[in-house]
């Protein structure tokens, strides 16, 4: 019989069920094969002209119905499939899931192709004052909803069934690992069995890819969009935007034997610290990123050596994986060098709100499957990083506990610790 | 019976067009007749609460911090340094850099010149998706993305006040500020946080904050009217305004052992989702007010009613039929303030409850006299388009 409580008397927390969508496919298998035969998902940008641009590559899910209709109902279509994944793999009712939902989302704006169309169907004032008519006018909620926060989760919690009033969330970068974070607290704190957590990016217009690439954060290598992410190498310059979405279903591990669930793995602990000291640059000595880290652990009740792998944040930003080698070289200490540590990112870009939650997908399949995901396009490794980042191969291993970074703009630093049995 | 683990208040930020700080609030708020700050003209036929002149340099000490967030931002960093100014923790390193916070936040003040000149030209192109890339590339400020980012209110809190336990920001109208309050009292409750900042902040004086409703005909339209008199007059009722609320929710303990004022105890508080389309919410706020325990007696409602038509009957008939509920509905002086609805509702309440006094009538011809010094008070932010909450606050 296991253990029903963890170090802490907080009900352990089992995931159950697994969904995630990313560049390379719909779905746990192709991801799956494409991941750990280093296949990467980035290409050129096809779904609006590229004139202009700088970057003119990423990791955009073009394959779905909603993938040219805007970043509301693209988001709502990512979100649904991972988490239709997720629940019935989990075995449970698609339309009454019966617990809280969680989802972690970008925010949302009207869609210029909206802006364009409202703004054109009329010829009276200029402006917003000409907006402003056209839309009181309007006779359906259509193009309302894409403008509120709440309306994606409001859709999905009618199509699951999610119990009271979702949370929608952003802590940029971060935010998939939000996501999961909530869901796990709220049922350590007994408020509910079950929780469905969503991480879920369908943002990637033109306007959010140049407002990063004014911020000089992607990746200029056009001419080989699969080779232009590459965490850890000397030559990375930036990350490839990308979308995507992960969902876990997270139950008591009580609950989940009690219905006789498989048990794909356990979340074991959560650890946040936010930095101040700036609103795109991490403090230099890596002191909140390492706080993290440490009280991830420190919640999960495992000590530095007990981390078998690290599912790395791993952005190919300059900054980023010069930061996270230094938080992660400071926790773990001489052990740095031979513990493997790799960025899903090389291969399916940065999903930005998603990407925590679908990372730790993959890292509960890590673990499952005992398979480490490799870092590809590690050409030139960066001298000032020593990491065995499993470069361009998978590699065979048996992972019984990882450790997830999520970092972002804003000071926003979460840790999951994942397990691949309960205590 | 009190226990070490209540949530208390213990810090109170506050923003409206009517002033800053909890003083200002509770003097124009008791007294009897006073009269809304309204602005007709700026964005007619939408009457707004304008801010009030705030210096910012009082809470926001670098000028170079000011000039990386728009006005929503600013505002919302201003009022949660107010909030940890009241609460004796602004300042106090070791209080701050264990403080966790929860914001709900908005965002979305886009650049109108860029976009205005944008939009003009779409008249006369058809190739608008490269003229959108060609404008947005060389017009756009690069500093603007973070500078309306919903998550950056949190972070330039972060920044500019060192509050860095945690960072949360919830997302999604009123319902965003009704979780906020209903987390941060749970991680309160259950031992996992001892002091959280919480709260929102609302600009209304940009057009997209506008259109944000307008796109479902939401907006009042002609002369101003209170809260409760807008059915059926032109538009959807809903009058803006530009505020915020913060508040520092504290475990008593933790608030004891420091020797702070508590304003007031954070009792439950409760969230739904109604299927409107379905009819639903008459009969969600009326569980929710059955989940909430409301104590017996005379009992004084701070409602967070926007005026929306749907909502705002719904909620009038579900007060309505308990008549011991006293209903002041703030928005009526303040304007709608979405996000912040909820802890402005919340802050409203603890200062009743402080101060030993309850609020005059904000609406003579709706709202009933109530005069006793309340021991409980009912908070409300009933959405304007969805999600619901409600939570009781008590006397410490």
């Amino acid at each position: 019989m296991a253990n029903l409580r963890d170090h802490m008397g907080r009900p352990i927390v089992a995931v159950t069920g697994i969904g995630v969508v990313t560049s390379l496919g719909v779905g746990k298998t192709d991801n799956w094969a494409a991941l750990t035969s280093g296949k990467s998902g980035i290409h050129p940008i096809t779904r609006f002209p590229v004139d202009h641009l700088n970057t003119r590559i990423s990791g955009m899910v073009d394959f779905l119905p909603s993938s040219s209709k805007g970043a509301s109902p693209l988001t709502y279509e990512l979100a649904e499939t991972a988490a239709q994944e997720a629940v019935s793999e989990a075995g449970l009712d698609a339309g009454d899931f019966g617990g809280p939902l969680f989802l972690a989302s970008p925010p949302v704006e009207l869609d210029w192709a909206d802006r364009f169309s409202l703004y054109n169907s009329d010829k009276k004032e200029s402006g917003s004052e000409r907006l402003l008519r056209v839309a009181r006018g309007l006779k359906g909620l259509d193009i309302f909803e894409t403008t509120q926060f709440g309306s994606i989760a409001d859709r999905l919690a009618d199509r699951f069934g999610t119990r009271g009033l979702p949370i929608t969330l952003s802590t940029a970068c971060a935010s998939g690992a939000t996501a999961i974070q909530l869901g796990v607290e709220a049922i350590r704190r007994g408020e509910c069995d079950k929780a469905l957590s969503i991480g879920a990016d369908g943002s990637a217009t033109a306007e959010a890819l140049i407002r990063f690439s004014l911020l000089s954060a992607l990746s200029t290598h056009n001419d080989i969009p699969e080779k232009a992410s590459k965490p850890f190498s000397k030559d990375r310059d930036g990350f490839v935007l990308a979308e995507g979405s992960g969902a876990l279903v997270l139950e008591s591990l009580e609950a989940a034997l009690a219905r006789g669930a498989t048990i794909l793995g356990i979340m074991r602990g959560c650890g946040e610290k936010a930095d101040d000291f700036h609103r795109t640059r991490s403090k230099p000595d890596a002191s909140p990123a390492i706080a993290a880290v440490r009280a991830a652990l420190a919640d999960a009740g495992l000590g530095e050596d007990e981390i078998d792998y690290v599912n790395a944040h791993g952005t190919s930003t300059p900054e980023n994986d010069k930061m996270e080698h230094l938080s992660l070289s400071t926790v773990f200490g001489a052990r740095i060098g031979s513990m493997p540590i790799s960025s899903n990112k090389s291969m399916i870009g940065h999903t930005l709100s998603a990407a925590g939650a679908v990372e730790a997908a993959f890292s509960l399949m890590t673990m499952r499957e005992s398979v480490i995901p490799p870092t590809i396009n590690y050409d030139y490794p960066d001298p000032a990083i020593v990491l065995d980042v499993v470069p361009n191969r998978k590699r065979n291993a048996e992972v019984g506990t990882v450790l997830s970074n999520s970092f972002g703009f804003g000071g926003q630093n979460t840790c999951l610790v994942m397990a691949r049995e309960p205590v | 019976m009190s226990s070490p683990h209540d949530v208390v208040i213990t810090g109170i930020g506050l923003v409206s067009s009517l002033g800053e700080g909890p003083d200002a609030h509770w003097q124009k708020l008791t007294r009897p007749g006073v009269e809304p700050v309204l602005d007709a003209t700026r964005f007619a036929p939408y009457t707004i609460h304008p801010l009030p002149e705030i210096d910012w340099n009082l809470q926001i000490a670098k000028r170079g911090d000011q000039r990386q967030m728009e006005t929503w931002q600013r505002l919302g960093t201003y009022a949660a340094g107010l909030a940890l100014d009241d609460a004796g923790i602004k300042g106090n390193d070791e209080l701050c850099a264990t403080m966790d916070m929860v914001v709900a936040a908005g965002g979305g003040e886009r650049d109108e010149a860029v976009d205005g000149a944008i939009l003009a030209a779409s008249e006369a192109r058809n190739d608008r998706d490269v003229l959108l890339n060609e404008k947005l590339t060389t017009e756009l400020r690069p500093t603007l993305f973070l500078a309306q980012l919903s998550n950056l209110l949190a972070g330039n809190i972060s920044i500019v006040h060192k509050v860095t336990g945690s960072s949360r920001t919830f997302m999604g109208e009123e319902g965003a500020g009704v979780s906020a309050v209903e987390t941060a009292a749970a991680r309160i409750r259950s031992g996992q946080s001892t002091h959280v900042l919480v709260g929102g902040a609302f600009q209304t004086e940009h057009s997209d904050m506008l259109l944000g409703y307008e796109l479902a005909g939401y907006l009042h339209r002609g002369p101003w009217r209170p809260v409760w008199q807008r059915q059926g007059a032109e538009g959807g009722g809903v009058v803006t305004g530009s505020g915020g609320a913060f508040l520092v929710l504290e475990q008593r303990e933790h608030a004891a052992i420091r020797g702070r004022k508590i304003y007031a105890e954070l009792g439950p508080v409760v969230s739904g989702r109604a299927r409107r389309r379905r009819g639903e919410l008459n009969a969600e706020i009326a569980a929710l007010l059955k989940q909430a325990a409301l104590p017996d007696g005379a009992l004084l409602t701070i409602s967070g009613a926007s005026g929306a038509h749907a909502a705002t009957a719904a909620e009038k008939a579900a007060l309505d039929a308990n008549p011991a509920l006293a209903v002041r509905a703030f928005s009526t002086l303040t304007g709608h303030m979405k996000e912040a609805q909820f802890p402005f509702a919340v802050a409203l309440a603890a200062l009743a409850i402080d101060r030993k006094a309850p609020y005059p009538v904000f609406d003579a011809t709706v709202e009933r006299q109530f005069e006793a010094a309340p021991s409980t008070v009912l908070a409300t932010a009933i959405g304007y388009h969805q999600f619901e909450g409600l939570g009781l606050i008590k006397a410490a």
